[in-house]
């Protein structure tokens, strides 16, 4: 490996536990100095945990590591750390070079401020100075293809134009080690292609990146190597396809670590697998049909439940619901159940969706899990090509504009009824099926 | 090359590799400010001031009018009160003057304390996404009030001269109050700002401190009403030294602030140098809890 321009030695990092829940209040703070002065020097009884525990490893000058793991695992803490975000509780770091790290698209984005506005605040706050801004401005516009656009306030911009802005200037932030947080995973398909050339372009110009995802793809496509982080720690580290290939196969084992188990107390039920089931594609959670598909799920019970009911949510990337269903109540006998979902089909934009199951019993909830991996909806896109006119649907309609015989009819068919998006994506449509 | 361009938001100086190191490890200590990183993000510091200063005039529809009303209003309405009614004394000065001159600086320090103390809560999403030394956050509030304050004091400045009061030499001492007054609002703000970070509910606090500070401040009546082997107690509130001192350089009139303004001075230094130490003492832990 050529010099490390990273190093980390036994990095940890303990929270206290609800941190931020603990009232929060000066006034109940203050009224407990007054109850029993000592407990403000008491702080051994307060509940802690270790996000990560004795994180120990070395990225090398120009390589492009990957960092996977399931939620809560501790990667997004270890590159808040590398960040500088957060200051770890043991161990120490060594990172020579300037580091630029995007957590989120659009960091220091404000409403009011018109898009050229936001290119130099955003640079600003991502580490560019203002000469540099200045210099990729036109290519930053252009890259986000907003050209008409850069002197509206971005409060009047659609999703899309933001994602594309606001990663035009990620884009074009040039630091020497890059430090990246699963902003791929939001934007229509093809701007998200375009990123990942754009993020291969800064590997190949000898730039070390660190990326975290979710989407195993990426992973592969990007990464020279792969640390699987694992409640915490590592699990495993090494070339990028031994690494993936462990993890997947760990993840449709329906290996839930006990570490990352929300409560600590052995669960009387819980959710441990989820995958397309029928048809089968490329991966058991990449849905590839605008058909009729099956998605099953396996649920674990440990003890018998009663009258237990089971709720199922569909969010997308930006986590609004798009489907909900509440299933009735029934009993279940200890041992591994599947739930099966017949869908007719499920006509969603391409891109990132995860699914929430819960199930709870007399008592309240059982369980509440987040399926992991997130489903990637890789079908054609049936949608505008002006973010500003794409949905969350996905409908390969099919039009069709007929001359009626009589006169005036035939003028309420005028193009003035038919709105410019329709006239679009039928022509799209025609290409398409053409 | 390492010192040929330095670019003025980066931290981390030239590309040469290995030019540049950081190293991260538990915080120790409480005092270890890091002034040298603080002049590097300068760059940094000049946007978020300039965002505040855009956002603030794009929010409000009359905008400058607005910053223009609001003292003058105020000073009106205090005028007909305390100068018409209750005939209070104004240093041999009119009591519009006097009073307005009071409100002036006032306004400026009660809208950044109130801004300073947000500023970390309001920019907790920027502050959980990315690095920077966070005491840029409640030195760019302190700093973006100042624009309101030119506009008030260029009112001001007329006001005065209508009143055929002539500027003397005193005035070139304004920039030195004027910093005496950043560095009380960044002597309390400072606090503030990382307690509003830990307790959801410091800033209701805020209204009341503001109101209980101006009746102890010579916003509307003269310091002088004070027994002379009192001012010293009186001057450990920054603002009195602030204002009698602003007052005495803008008119010329007046005595010279004394032992208020040495008070005064003594009191923020040690408010700045211990909001330095409790705003760095958190700084590491800020965005683990906002």
């Amino acid at each position: 490996m050529s010099t490390p321009v990273i190093q980390t030695a036994g990095i940890g990092k303990r929270y206290r536990r609800g941190l931020q829940a603990s009232s929060g209040l000066l006034r109940d703070s203050i009224a407990r100095a007054f109850r029993s002065p000592l407990s403000l020097f008491r702080r051994a009884n307060q509940e802690t945990f270790w996000a990560l525990k004795d994180v120990s490893l070395e990225v090398g000058q120009g390589e492009v590591l990957g960092l996977i793991g399931r939620n809560g695992s501790g990667k997004t803490t270890l590159l808040k750390i590398l960040s500088r975000i957060t200051q770890p509780t043991s161990g120490w770091a060594e990172i020579h070079g300037r580091v630029g790290s995007l957590l989120e698209v659009g960091t220091g984005f404000h409403p009011e401020l018109t898009g050229r506005e936001n290119t130099y605040l955003s640079g600003a706050i991502l580490g560019m100075s203002k000469g540099e801004i200045t210099r990729k401005f036109d290519e930053i516009v252009a890259f986000a293809e907003l050209e008409k656009f850069i002197d509206t306030p971005v409060k009047h911009y659609s999703s899309g134009m933001y994602v594309r802005l606001a990663f035009a200037v990620a884009a074009h932030l040039e630091p020497e080690i890059l430090l990246v947080d699963e902003v791929l995973a939001v934007g229509d398909i093809n701007f998200q292609k375009k990123c990942l050339g754009k993020m291969g372009d800064v590997a190949r110009a000898g730039r070390t990146v660190v990326l975290v995802s979710h989407q195993l793809n990426q992973i592969r496509r990007l990464s020279h190597r792969v640390v699987w982080v694992d409640a915490g720690q590592i699990r495993q580290s090494g070339p990028t396809a031994e690494v993936v290939s462990a993890y997947e196969a760990a993840m449709s084992a329906g290996d839930r670590s006990t570490a990352s188990r929300a409560n600590g107390a052995a669960q009387k039920a819980r959710f441990v697998h989820w995958e397309i089931a029928a048809p089968q594609g490329k991966s058991p959670h990449t849905l590839q049909t605008m058909g009729p598909f099956n998605v099953r799920f396996l649920l674990e019970a440990q003890t018998p439940i009663r009258h237990a009911h089971h709720g199922i949510a569909l969010y997308n990337a930006e986590r609004q619901l798009l489907w909900c269903h509440g299933a009735d109540e029934s009993d279940l006998v200890p041992g591994l159940h599947e739930v099966v979902y017949e869908f007719p089909a499920l006509p969603l934009r391409p891109g990132m969706y995860s699914w929430l199951l819960t199930l709870w019993d007399e008592s309240g909830e059982v369980d509440r899990w987040e399926g992991v991996p997130d489903m990637l909806v890789d079908t054609e896109s049936y949608q505008h090509p002006r973010d500003e006119w794409s949905g969350v649907l996905n409908i390969p309609v099919v039009l069709n504009v007929n001359a009626r015989s009589e006169p005036s009819s035939s003028e309420q068919l005028s193009p003035t009824s038919a709105t410019a998006a329709d006239r679009a994506s039928a022509r799209e449509t025609g290409v398409k099926k053409g | 090359m390492v010192t040929s361009n330095p670019t003025v938001a980066a931290p981390l100086g030239s590309s040469a590799s290995g030019a540049f190191t950081v190293r991260i490890a538990p915080p120790r200590g409480w005092f270890a400010l890091h002034l040298r990183e603080l002049w590097d993000y300068r760059g940094l510091l000049y946007f978020f001031v300039w965002r505040d200063v855009k956002v603030r005039y794009k929010q409000t529809a009359i905008g400058i009018l607005w910053v223009v009303l609001q003292p003058l209003l105020t000073m009106l309405v205090a005028t007909l009160f305390f100068g018409r009614l209750a005939k209070m004394s104004s240093n041999g000065l009119p009591y519009s003057v006097f009073c307005f001159a009071g409100v002036v600086p006032w306004t400026y320090f009660s809208t950044s304390l109130l801004n300073v103390t947000n500023v970390v809560v309001e920019n907790q999403r920027v502050i959980t996404k990315v690095y920077f030394p966070r005491l840029i956050l409640p030195v760019s509030a302190a700093l973006s009030g100042l624009v309101d304050f030119s506009i008030g004091f260029v009112v001001l400045f007329i006001y005065t001269l209508v009143f055929g009061i002539h500027p003397t030499f005193a005035i070139l001492f304004i920039p030195l109050f004027l910093l005496l007054a950043i560095l009380t609002v960044l002597g309390v703000g400072l606090w503030l700002s990382a307690l509003n970070a830990l307790y959801r509910d410091v800033r209701y606090l805020i209204p009341f401190l503001i109101q209980f500070w101006t009746l102890a401040s010579p916003v509307y009546y003269s310091s002088q009403l004070v027994p002379q082997r009192y001012r010293w107690l009186y001057g450990l509130n920054p603002m009195a030294g602030v204002i009698d001192g602003f007052r005495w350089a803008l008119t010329g009139r007046g005595p010279a602030p004394g032992s208020i303004l040495i008070a005064s001075v003594a009191m923020v230094l040690v408010a700045v140098l211990g909001g330095l130490a409790f705003f760095n003492y958190m700084e590491g832990s800020i965005a683990d809890r906002v």
